[in-house]
């Protein structure tokens, strides 16, 4: 058993909130000398949050960061990187533009009578990167080399800079195998050397290669730390995407809807984007979506949408071929669409709630049939009020309420436009607790009504909840489909795992 | 409707004080400045001046706020005056009737405004760059159609139009009110003004919400190559030629500044046509001010920028926190309440 | 230096030797700015004209404004072996090389309407107008026309820092220093455009009483003048009565108004820069014989004595 003296990094209870959601409750994280700490999550379950406290990118709200003991208050990232915490990025933020050597030392260049000493500087930095089994011209341009060798620079420079701690934020995700395999010989030398290094990455083959231990997030909560080798695959994804939960939640549940089949896509598909797949949807059904990041999720959406035209496959509608190539088309024939990042993709952030809740409806009514001011008075009312959205009037821009009330918003959006067909990509991210379980009673409730949902969610549970059939998903295809008993946590982790061991072996 | 006045009002107070301001101090250096009289059966005064040599400017403002409402921005404008003032000069000199030589020249208008918006709104090309195009080509093109020379024409309906009158007021004044009136109609009257501001806000969101995004781009542009047709005629009329050289030269700035005057913001989103024509109206005040004032005119950029930027911190949020009571009547969330019940 | 020399002369003697006439024969490059004004228009159509009646071979090559590619025409007119070059120069710098390599290919070259800063022995002659000499001739015929005469005059000034604007401006000044009858009483910019010539001469209306203080207008040039003739009667007053009216350039337009009475006098820049240019090249050429480095041209007078319809006729046809 190792003393909290190993730790060379300790995060004790840190808190950091954004309007309208809690990033990070109150998370633990403890690094230990010479190890790699793999740190996990789906996308926004808090890593990059943590990750920017620790650099002082951001400014925590409480809790403490103990540094070698001793307690630390980084003011921003070069004060951490004094202080001995260095980070390298996914996008290598150096200057291309330089030549290597000027990337190494800029801003500490060596100077003789005032001048910078190239000499010495080039000297220094071929030292430096000797010990990096790198053998290279530094006097050219970083932007002449690979990535690898770029974030093999970027790595360099932070450790050489900082000492301590390095934090590598999604390092592999443009290298090739060969490529990791470098990095990973670097990773391994620079823990032998004592540094505690935070690795953070998707691909969960790497974390089971290199790391040594796991920390996991999840909305902004910690669920655990775990040694690597004392954890299997199966309960790191439990772990990421929540499973104990989902068994209490999905008892509730009992009926299974028997709707009449009215949607029916056939070898549904967009090259590089989503393979073709067979979907059915009945009136009243909900369609769960699950699998990890990157698996095709957004992209399934994007295609039912049309936001992305599909190019094979044909769609029906109680038995007629429809057009979906467009998001208009797709409206024209009932279909609404909640979009994964509300902030880009959903909320019109300077206008009004109001104006906000009308806008599909008035998009389909088209210009010169505007709705009068009185009846987008009595809907926007009428769903503040149905759906509990909190403000303070209707006139109020939309960017200023809370992420929940924001989604409350947009669904209202699509609910004025009294659709048939939902779909909704992630409706419960980035909410407060009590949106999130209204959000949950509504999809209920429009499915009671008929409507037809597909409900996209990196929360088993969630999908456990509410999901009448669930579609799981790995690289970019429609692995296995469950429904009736089959739809528990277990099962549905099962299917994705069963998925990645495979592509692991 | 009170209420509605009472908004509108608000929203264009900053510009009216700065109005109010500016044709203050002109007339205290200049005393005549308010006088008016009628002569030759139109008004005559300094005052009239400035709303008929503010013309080609408000009518620029007109459909640079549309473009820029929309997240976009129209260098062009001065260009396409320059073509529309050669065609239409061009056309009637070569003896075509002035309706038809009207209806050309304000199709050749659309037409740029359509070659601008498929740029923009087609091939996704930045605003700022697309209507470059038109802005470097287009002089060229004018001058290719006069031929390098002041193309000068005596047909007395085109002349009208640049300095006639009607019902006392200059051509020029009476046409920028009708139309701009009239685009305000239609934009506030039907849902235009609401998809525009929506597209020009959130692109994607409202696309992806089935507002028709191209096609309103597209709309966006020809409305203001429209606008840059009917600048140009003017302006040809008002000299009695087509100059390619120098007709709507540098004009598209002050568009913009007439737009950004009126507090329309440059990345889009909330608009007011009512307040871009005050920002126009305010830019001509300054100039004819200056002219009067009698200044050398070595100073009459920096006396320019100086009230303009003076204006800006009017304006600016910052300013308007510290001294709040200027934008009192804004905040009328009050009355509407009430209104819905 | 003297080989050189010799064997320029033999050339030109081969030259005389298998062609028919020395002037015959004669190939000149003419690098024009562009076209970006109906004057440089003009001056385009008279180079062409003057070079057809001495019957020289004019090759001409419009640069669009751009010094590069004037540098590249004046290049390729060496390649071709020309007799001569004419230069109207877009930019006052950045040509001693281009003129040195024509020096070096013994081509002189003649400079049109501007001048260079570029050493004199380069280039052979300039032929240009003397622009204080303009504002002066104006500013005489206004002195001479007043006869002692309290007159208020009003000045539409060229754009702000150009050098025809500050010139014209002096020349004019100079004219009137001493007569304390003549008063210049507003002066502003009217950038030497029509619109703003209005405008501009609109303020001085409503600034000078209603024009009623203003006797005379002064404009930088013709173009500004025919644009403030139009508020002049837009106000109500008669332009070439009420308020004289006298500019420079003469361009074709000035003279309508000149007929039509509405405009007095105009000092005419000429668009004839080759014509001299021609003379003192044949000169040269004839007996070896350097012109004047400056040719200064005619800064001619016409009022509406000069039966104004007839120039205008004849000015017409010039591509103004």
């Amino acid at each position: 058993m190792q003393t909290s003296s190993d730790n060379i990094l300790s995060a004790v209870r840190i808190e950091k909130g954004f309007p309208g959601t809690k990033a990070l409750d109150k998370v633990d994280f403890h690094l230990r000398r010479g190890e790699v700490h793999a740190l996990l999550g789906e996308n926004g379950a808090g890593k990059s949050t943590l990750i920017k406290c620790l650099t002082g990118a951001y400014r925590r709200d409480g809790g403490s960061i103990l540094l070698d003991g001793a307690e630390v208050d980084p003011r921003d990232t070069f004060d951490a990187q004094r202080l001995g915490i260095g980070t390298v990025y996914q996008e290598v933020n150096l200057l291309p533009n330089l030549t290597v050597a000027e990337n190494l030392f800029l801003g500490r260049q060596p100077r003789r009578f005032g001048m910078v000493d190239t000499r010495t500087m080039n000297r220094k930095a071929r030292e430096l990167l000797a010990e990096y089994e790198l053998d290279l011209d530094v006097t050219r341009d970083l932007a002449s080399f690979s990535v690898a060798i770029q974030q093999v620079v970027a790595i360099a420079r932070a450790v050489d800079l900082s000492g301590k701690v390095l934090i590598l934020d999604e390092p592999t995700a443009s290298l090739d195998a060969h490529e990791v395999a470098m990095l990973f010989r670097i990773v391994r030398r620079l823990k032998a050397r004592g540094l505690g290094i935070i690795f953070i990455t998707h691909f969960l083959e790497q974390v089971y290669e290199i790391s040594d231990r796991i920390t996991v997030l999840r909305n902004g909560q910690l669920v655990g730390t775990r040694d690597t080798s004392d954890l299997s695959r199966r309960d790191l994804i439990a772990m990421m995407i929540g499973r104990e939960l989902a068994a209490e939640i999905h008892s509730a549940r009992t009926e299974v809807a028997e709707g009449r089949l009215r949607y029916r896509f056939r070898n549904y598909g967009r090259r590089g984007r989503i393979n073709p797949f067979d979907l059915d949807v009945r009136a009243g059904e909900v369609v769960g979506i699950a699998g990890l990041l990157g698996s095709g999720r957004t992209e399934t959406a994007d295609v039912l949408f049309g936001a992305h035209r599909a190019d094979s496959g044909t769609a029906e509608i109680d038995g007629q071929t429809v057009d979906l190539s467009s998001p208009r088309a797709a409206i024209r024939q009932k279909f609404g669409f909640c979009p994964e990042d509300r902030k880009t993709d959903g909320i019109v952030g300077d206008l009004s709630v109001r104006e906000n809740i009308v806008l599909a409806l008035q998009a389909r009514r088209g210009w010169t049939r505007p709705i009068s001011r009185a009846e987008q008075n009595r809907l926007a009312d009428q769903y503040i009020r149905a759906l509990d959205i909190r403000t303070p009037d209707r006139e109020k821009p939309i960017k200023l309420l809370s992420g929940g009330n924001q989604q409350k918003a947009i669904l209202a959006r699509w609910l004025a436009t009294e659709p048939e067909f939902l779909i909704l990509d992630e409706p419960t991210r980035g909410i407060d607790v009590g949106a999130h379980a209204e959000i949950v009673r509504l999809i209920e409730s429009l499915r009671e009504k008929g409507l037809s949902l597909i409900v996209i969610s990196s929360e088993i549970e969630e999908l456990v909840a509410y999901s009448t059939r669930v579609v799981v998903l790995r690289d970019r295809t429609h692995v296995a489909e469950l429904g009736g008993d089959r739809i528990t946590a277990h099962q549905i982790v099962e299917a994705i795992a069963a998925a990645n061991e495979r592509e692991a072996s | 409707m009170t209420s509605t006045v009472r908004t509108y009002l608000g929203r264009l107070l900053p510009q009216l004080i700065a109005l109010t301001i500016i044709i203050a101090a002109i007339s205290i250096i200049f005393p005549g400045f308010l006088n008016l009289q009628i002569q030759n059966g139109r008004l005559y005064g300094s005052l009239v001046d400035i709303l008929n040599r503010g013309a080609p400017v408000v009518l620029l403002a007109i459909g640079m706020t549309v473009v820029i409402a929309t997240k976009g921005i129209d260098l062009s404008v001065g260009a396409v005056m320059a073509i529309c003032g050669a065609v239409s000069a061009s056309l009637i000199t070569s003896g075509h009737s002035l309706a038809e030589t009207l209806l050309i020249t304000l199709a050749v208008g659309i037409l740029c405004g359509i070659w601008n918006g498929i740029l923009v709104a087609v091939l996704d090309i930045q605003p700022i760059i697309a209507t470059l195009v038109l802005m470097v080509a287009g002089r060229g093109i004018a001058q290719l159609i006069t031929e390098g020379a002041i193309l000068t024409f005596n047909d007395p309906g085109l002349i009208f139009i640049g300095s006639g009158s009607f019902a006392g007021l200059p051509m020029p004044v009476v046409i920028w009110l009708v139309f701009g009136v009239l685009v305000a109609l239609v934009v506030r009257q039907t849902a235009l003004g609401m998809l525009v501001e929506a597209v020009g806000v959130n692109r994607e969101a409202s696309t992806l919400s089935g507002v028709f995004t191209p096609v309103l781009l597209i709309a966006a542009y020809v409305l203001s190559g429209l606008c840059a047709a009917i600048a140009g005629v003017i302006a040809a009329a008002d000299i009695k030629g087509a100059d390619a050289n120098n007709a709507g030269l540098w004009l598209e700035l002050d568009a913009i500044l007439a737009v950004v005057v009126g507090g329309t913001s440059l990345l889009g989103g909330r608009f007011s046509i009512a307040a871009s024509v005050l920002g126009a109206i305010i830019i001509q005040a300054i100039n004819t001010g200056i002219l009067l004032s009698g200044f050398p005119p070595e100073f009459n950029l920096i006396i320019k920028a100086a009230i303009i930027v003076f204006i800006l911190v009017l304006q600016s949020p910052r300013f308007r926190a510290a001294f709040a009571f200027v934008s009192i009547p804004r905040v009328a969330g009050k009355p509407t309440e009430r209104e819905a019940k | 230096m003297k080989f050189v020399k010799a064997l320029a002369s033999a050339t030109i003697l081969a030259a005389c030797t298998f062609g028919t006439a020395s002037a015959a024969d004669l190939v000149v490059g003419f690098s024009q700015i562009g076209s970006e004004s109906g004057w440089r228009a003009a001056e385009t159509t008279l180079t062409k004209q003057q070079a057809e009646q001495r019957g020289i071979d004019l090759k001409f090559a419009d640069a669009q404004q751009k010094q590069e590619n004037q540098i590249k025409a004046i290049r390729s007119f060496i390649a071709q072996g020309v007799n001569a070059i004419l230069l109207a120069p877009v930019v006052a710098t950045g040509w001693d090389e281009v003129l040195q390599e024509a020096k070096d290919a013994e081509i002189p070259v003649i400079l049109l309407d501007r001048t260079v800063d570029a050493p004199k022995e380069l280039y052979l002659t300039a032929v240009t107008s003397d622009l204080v000499h303009e504002g002066n001739v104006a500013g005489k015929w206004l002195v001479d026309t007043v006869a002692g005469k309290p007159c208020n005059v009003v000045e539409l000034q060229g754009t702000t820092g150009s050098s025809p604007a500050i010139d014209r401006k002096k020349g004019f000044e100079a004219a009137l220093a001493g007569k304390d009858n003549l008063k210049i009483v507003r002066s502003q910019t009217g950038d030497f455009t029509r619109t703003k010539g209005k405008e501009v001469m609109e303020s001085f209306l409503k600034a000078e009483d209603g024009g009623k203080n203003i006797c005379a207008l002064y404009a930088h040039n013709d173009d500004m003048a025919v644009g403030a003739i139009q508020a002049i009667k837009e106000a109500g007053l008669k332009p070439g009565k009420d308020i004289l009216v006298v500019s420079i350039d003469a361009v074709p337009d000035i003279f309508q108004a000149m007929a039509a009475g509405e405009a007095n006098a105009t000092v005419e820049l000429t668009p004839n820069m080759a014509g001299p240019a021609f003379d003192a090249l044949a000169t040269y050429l004839k007996d070896g014989k350097e012109p004047e480095k400056w040719i200064q041209t005619e800064s001619k007078l016409y009022t509406q004595a000069d039966d104004p319809m007839k120039v205008y006729e004849e000015k017409k046809g010039l591509g103004y």
